[in-house]
């Protein structure tokens, strides 16, 4: 009796054992639990601009982005106009990713025949799941050089003067799959401003946010706030509204702003188009990827 | 004469008993195999345009007794030659998000036929149910089971298409992406300790 008592006791947990391991399924999920790593948050925006600002978005390294960037002219003159078009304001960018936190970029604007460079760094990327890091935080530093003619060539002119620096700190949060919000505080400093009261560095500080429509596109809105007395007179805070169109090979962005010029000194700090007035215009940008260099942990 | 049985008996316990404790190290760790490295490629080739995944992190499980079979991956885990395609894969057509992993649970319909104590390449059909964006559907799979060193190395290679998986595709990028998407399996199996 003892005997075979004691026997069935094993076998009932030999069974037991047999059991537990039985449904594949749970085992495999047990087995992964933990192995996870943890995701950083992807696709914040669609792309490295929300509208005229920069996102907390870097081209992913080894891909050079080329940018085909309008502002057209205001709507007031109308059909003789072709409600601005026949006044654009033009950008071509090539801006490609060193580095999964580097990006840098080149680009020739034609208000006051704008060359400007930038580098943005990522700092704190955003982690999916529970303790991980809530928010990314990018560096955006940009220079650019002013090569329209003096305007006033008879004075002593020197290069230095057509030259302005501009620093931001991005700060950004996806909330879910539709909402993500930014945070932009920044400095432009102009090495040689108009008349001798201007404040050589001007700051301000842009929010921006986007609300994903569908899959493919997404409705984004951006503000730039000028600090009172860190600005230039009669200069407006640059809006913009826009829509982002992911067709699958490319990024076109369409928009409404107040802001002619498209490199930061020029829309953050030499706006002068008055929303309350109806000053608008229309703008798009088109963006199209190319990879240079495959991902190592790729094959 | 009254110490022979309890000798007796005692020695029953101590045969059975080990024998029954031999089972318990032995089978498990005979029975089942195990991998978090298998490898799962896809390619779509169009014309236009030629796209190709892999994805080095799938987990599996193998009963060698019931010749049940268990896979599953991240799909955040594949990784592709541009950037933006993998982008597109997660956001837009994979929805990671909303459906973070795949799975595919079937049993080997033949395993008698494979001896796993032989080398050999054992050709096989795997009936199951694969899990890709939330949509469940039954799959018969023509596999090979590999004996080799004493190890164990299942592959297999089908196709799967996104319509049946729920999977859109804007008529913008049709010619772009097949209708038939060929995937390849590869697991390289060890012995499972728990």
């Amino acid at each position: 009796m003892k005997f075979s008592s004691y026997l069935f006791t094993c076998l009932l947990s030999t069974s037991c054992v047999f059991a537990q391991t039985d449904d594949l399924s749970t085992l495999l999920e047990r087995e992964s639990e933990g192995t996870d790593k943890r995701e950083f948050t992807r696709a914040t925006f669609k792309t490295t601009r929300i509208v005229n600002g920069h996102s907390i978005e870097n081209v992913s390294a080894g891909v050079l982005d080329f940018r085909i960037s309008h502002h057209f002219g205001t709507f007031e003159r109308g059909l003789y106009d072709m409600i601005g078009l026949d006044n654009a304001t033009i950008r071509l960018g090539l801006e490609y990713g060193l580095h999964e936190r580097v990006m840098v970029g080149l680009g020739r604007s034609t208000h006051e025949k704008t060359i400007d460079g930038f580098t943005k760094i990522k700092i704190l990327r955003q982690q999916e799941g529970k303790g991980g890091m809530p928010v990314s935080l990018s560096y955006l530093g940009s220079a650019e050089v002013k090569t329209i003619a003096f305007d006033k060539p008879w004075q002593n002119n020197r290069f230095t003067s057509r030259l302005y620096f501009t620093h931001q700190l991005l700060l950004a949060r996806k909330f879910n799959e539709r909402i993500s919000l930014q945070l932009s505080p920044g400095l432009v400093h102009w090495n040689l401003v108009p008349e001798a009261g201007d404040p050589n560095d001007m700051l301000s500080l842009g929010a921006g946010g986007r609300f994903k429509i569908t899959r493919r596109v997404s409705l984004n809105l951006e503000y730039f706030y000028q600090l009172p007395k860190f600005r230039q007179e009669s200069t407006q805070d640059a809006v913009a509204i826009g829509f982002d169109i992911d067709t699958g090979g490319h990024i076109f962005q369409v928009f409404i702003t107040n802001s002619a010029g498209i490199t930061e000194r020029a829309f953050i700090t030499q706006t002068l188009n008055k929303v309350s007035k109806g000053e608008l215009l229309l703008g798009f940008c088109i963006s199209r990827v190319f990879t240079l260099r495959t991902p190592k942990d790729f094959r | 004469m009254q110490a022979t049985p309890t000798i007796k008996l005692n020695m029953k316990i101590l045969l059975s008993t080990s024998f029954i404790i031999l089972l318990h190290f032995l089978a498990p760790a005979q029975t089942m195999l195990f991998t978090k490295s298998g490898t799962i490629q896809f390619f779509s080739k169009t014309p236009l345009e030629n796209i190709e995944a892999v994805n080095k992190e799938a987990s599996s499980f193998l009963n060698l007794q019931n010749g049940e079979l268990v896979f599953s991956l991240l799909v955040k885990n594949f990784r592709f030659e541009k950037a933006l395609m993998e982008e597109h894969f997660n956001e837009n057509y994979m929805e990671s998000d909303k459906f973070p992993k795949a799975n595919f649970k079937g049993k080997i319909s033949n395993l008698s036929a494979i001896n796993f104590s032989k080398e050999g390449v054992y050709p096989c059909l795997i009936n199951g149910n694969i899990v890709i964006h939330g949509v469940s559907k039954a799959i018969d799979l023509p596999a090979n089971i590999t004996v080799k060193q004493g190890k164990v190395i299942a592959t297999a290679k089908f196709q799967v298409k996104p319509a049946d998986f729920n999977i859109s595709i804007p008529a913008l990028v049709k010619g772009k992406i097949a209708e038939q998407i060929e995937v390849n399996v590869n697991a390289h199996y060890e012995p499972y300790k728990k």
